[in-house]
């Protein structure tokens, strides 16, 4: 792929669009949120994504702890495994003496694409879900997404304010601007 | 070992495609279960099932489909226990999920015609012809078989038929159409050229294994839901004068209009896909089924020079650029109404456009998953500010990006080429369903 077709197609080569910061004072998970598939849609805010926080299953902890290597491992043998997810950053924490489990996920799909997509990933690549570990999981998971997206829901810790330094940036946006400027740079130093 | 379709209590609808030229839709009501359960009962021996229409000479008729939505379902009086099991957005129906679907503004179901929009949408029968002639003389009998039943109305109805011209299948707009179906397995068919590996069965019938494993439980009773299948319908009315007003706008000469028609397609308006023909047309190519689907996207075309990445093709079917795209198929069906505009006629005003079933086993994973992501999301594929060019929701504020060498092209503010005038959610269940539900749930 030339520099030009990185920068040229839609999206490679970002149109001269203001990148500013934003921030945003967010409403409570009471008011009126637009209908999507799977229940009231969250809104896309400027550090989109989950912040689930559920409670662990008595002695699963470490269960759940294992599965931070499972997944680092996964990635090393095939990089792209969670792409489908379109994450920008996990965040696994676990926390009151190993009794509750917190995950922060930073997204740019919307949140009933990425537990559907979530679904079917768990399923094809057969990785047990870590949900498995956490009270009130749906058993029907691998059937229903739609108890899943109501678990993931129920568990969502609404931020009250949000920010981010480069709003509106995906993350193939991201990826694609450095890869502009390593074939930019490549370029410069051939010219020398 | 493919699962063995029950072909003979399949409704033909999604597995084939008969000899029709004409089509009326009929939109009924049920003030009593006795009323659904006589004409039900009248109906029920024309109703096509998949072999017998496969199987059909041209002077087989039995073209007859009929499905229900939900609250058409409870009026025919399946009990609430049943009605529970189905899944929820099927119970709340196409125009309470006007927000999934971006059916805002001019779209939004306050303005449906036909009366698709209310609770007492119980049912559609869809009554093909061979002709007008024939369409006609069947209307004339379901008539009959509607007045005979006691609380049974029909609310609206609505003719289709080919418009010139007819040799092959296209909408107002001059579109060629029924290009890129999925192949479903089991059914004998052979998949063309570039077409997908056949998808499992499930994927569109209830009852039989889908492209996840043994396929979801059946909503109850399994004797109502077995072999049935969801259908949504839409009715886009399609604005000709608007559309080719924008092509001249847009395009200086005749050859400029028409790229400009295909660049918003991803085809030439004569089937062929840009992909395979990307500086000019080749009607040979776009009529031949053995070539005209036979391309992928992620090798092919991968910045959209050719086919712009938010052009309305490779929204529907983003082909290998999709994850999870053998979950996302649906099977369409559908034709125009409204009369033909003449090239040179000014736009009349008249409501024409196209009446189309998408055919699938999850709404929800299917239909409203296309609608919701691939159509109107304003950031498909990157995209910074875009909706699918003929079918998205547009106001005015939406751009269409042209990819193309040296610099792209930017079209701001597209206008609404369609509007949603109507729609809704049934279920088309088998043949031994619907002798259930004449029974009364026997």
């Amino acid at each position: 792929m030339s520099i030009c077709d990185t920068m040229l197609e839609p999206g490679g080569f970002m149109s001269v669009r203001d990148i500013k910061p934003s921030a945003a004072a967010l409403p409570r998970k009471d008011e009126k949120l637009v209908k999507g598939r799977y229940g009231s849609m969250m809104p896309v805010t400027p550090a989109n994504g989950f912040t689930l926080i559920a409670t662990i299953k008595p002695g699963c902890a470490p269960a759940i702890r294992a599965y931070g290597q499972k997944i680092e491992d996964t990635i090393r043998e095939s990089p792209d495994a969670l792409a489908v997810l379109r994450l920008h950053y996990l965040r696994w924490v676990i926390f009151d003496n190993d009794t509750r489990f917190m995950y922060i996920g930073i997204f740019d799909t919307d949140f009933d694409k990425y537990v559907e997509d979530a679904v079917m990933l768990f399923k094809a690549t057969g990785i047990t879900t870590i949900f498995e570990q956490l009270e009130g999981f749906p058993a029907d998971w691998r059937e229903n997404p739609a108890a899943f997206a109501a678990f993931c829901r129920e568990h969502q810790a609404p931020s009250f304010m949000e920010y981010a330094e480069y709003p509106d940036v995906t993350s193939a946006e991201v990826i694609k601007a450095l890869r502009v400027k390593g074939a930019l740079s490549d370029m410069l130093d051939q010219m020398q | 070992m493919p699962a063995m379709l029950e072909l003979d209590d399949i409704q033909h609808f999604l597995m084939t495609r008969p000899h029709a030229l004409a089509a009326r839709y009929e939109f009924l009501t049920f003030r009593t279960s006795e009323g659904g359960r006589q004409w039900l009962n009248g109906i029920i021996d024309t109703v096509g099932n998949a072999q017998a229409v496969k199987a059909a000479d041209a002077a087989d008729t039995r073209w007859v489909t009929v499905a229900f939505t939900w609250n058409g379902l409870r009026a025919m009086g399946v009990d609430e226990a049943a009605l529970a099991t189905f899944p929820d957005e099927f119970r709340e129906g196409m125009a309470a999920r006007a927000e999934v679907l971006g059916d805002e503004g001019p779209n939004h179901p306050d303005h449906w015609v036909g009366g698709l929009a209310g609770a007492d949408l119980h049912a559609i029968v869809i009554l093909f012809a061979l002709d007008t002639d024939q369409r006609d003389r069947s209307a004339a009998n379901h008539a009959g078989l509607v007045a005979r039943c006691d609380g049974v109305e029909v609310l609206s109805s609505l003719d289709l038929a080919a418009i010139p011209p007819v040799e092959f299948s296209h909408d107002h707009f001059g579109y060629r159409d029924r290009l890129s179906q999925p192949v479903v397995e089991g059914m004998g068919d052979t998949p063309g050229p570039g077409a997908a590996i056949p998808v499992k069965p499930g994927e569109f019938v209830l009852g039989y294994p889908d492209e996840d494993g043994d396929g979801p439980r059946l909503p109850q009773p399994e004797v109502l839901t077995k072999n049935g299948s969801y259908l949504a319908f839409r009715r886009l009315q399609e604005h000709v004068g608007r559309f080719r007003d924008f092509l001249r706008q847009h395009g200086k000469t005749p050859e400029d209009q028409e790229m400009l028609a295909a660049k918003l397609m991803g085809r030439w308006r004569s089937g062929a896909p840009l992909v395979l023909a990307p500086q000019q047309d080749d009607p040979a190519l776009g009529a031949d089924a053995a070539r005209n689907d036979n391309f992928g996207y992620k090798e092919m075309d991968p910045h959209g020079y050719a086919a712009p990445l938010g052009s309305h093709i490779r929204r529907m079917n983003p082909r290998d650029t999709a994850a999870n795209m053998s979950r996302r198929r649906m099977i369409r069906r559908g034709t125009t109404y409204g009369p033909h505009l003449p090239d040179d006629a000014p736009d009349d005003g008249v409501d024409r456009g196209i009446a189309s079933f998408f055919g699938c086993a999850s709404l929800i994973r299917q239909f409203e998953f296309a609608q919701n992501v691939w159509v109107n999301d304003p950031r498909f594929h990157e995209l910074e500010n875009e909706r699918d060019p003929i079918i998205g929701a547009h106001d005015g504020t939406f751009d269409m990006t042209i990819p193309k060498r040296p610099v792209r092209r930017t079209i701001k503010g597209l206008p609404a080429f369609t509007t949603v005038r109507g729609g809704a959610y049934f279920f088309m269940p088998g043949i031994r369903a619907l002798r259930y539900l004449a029974a009364g749930g026997q």
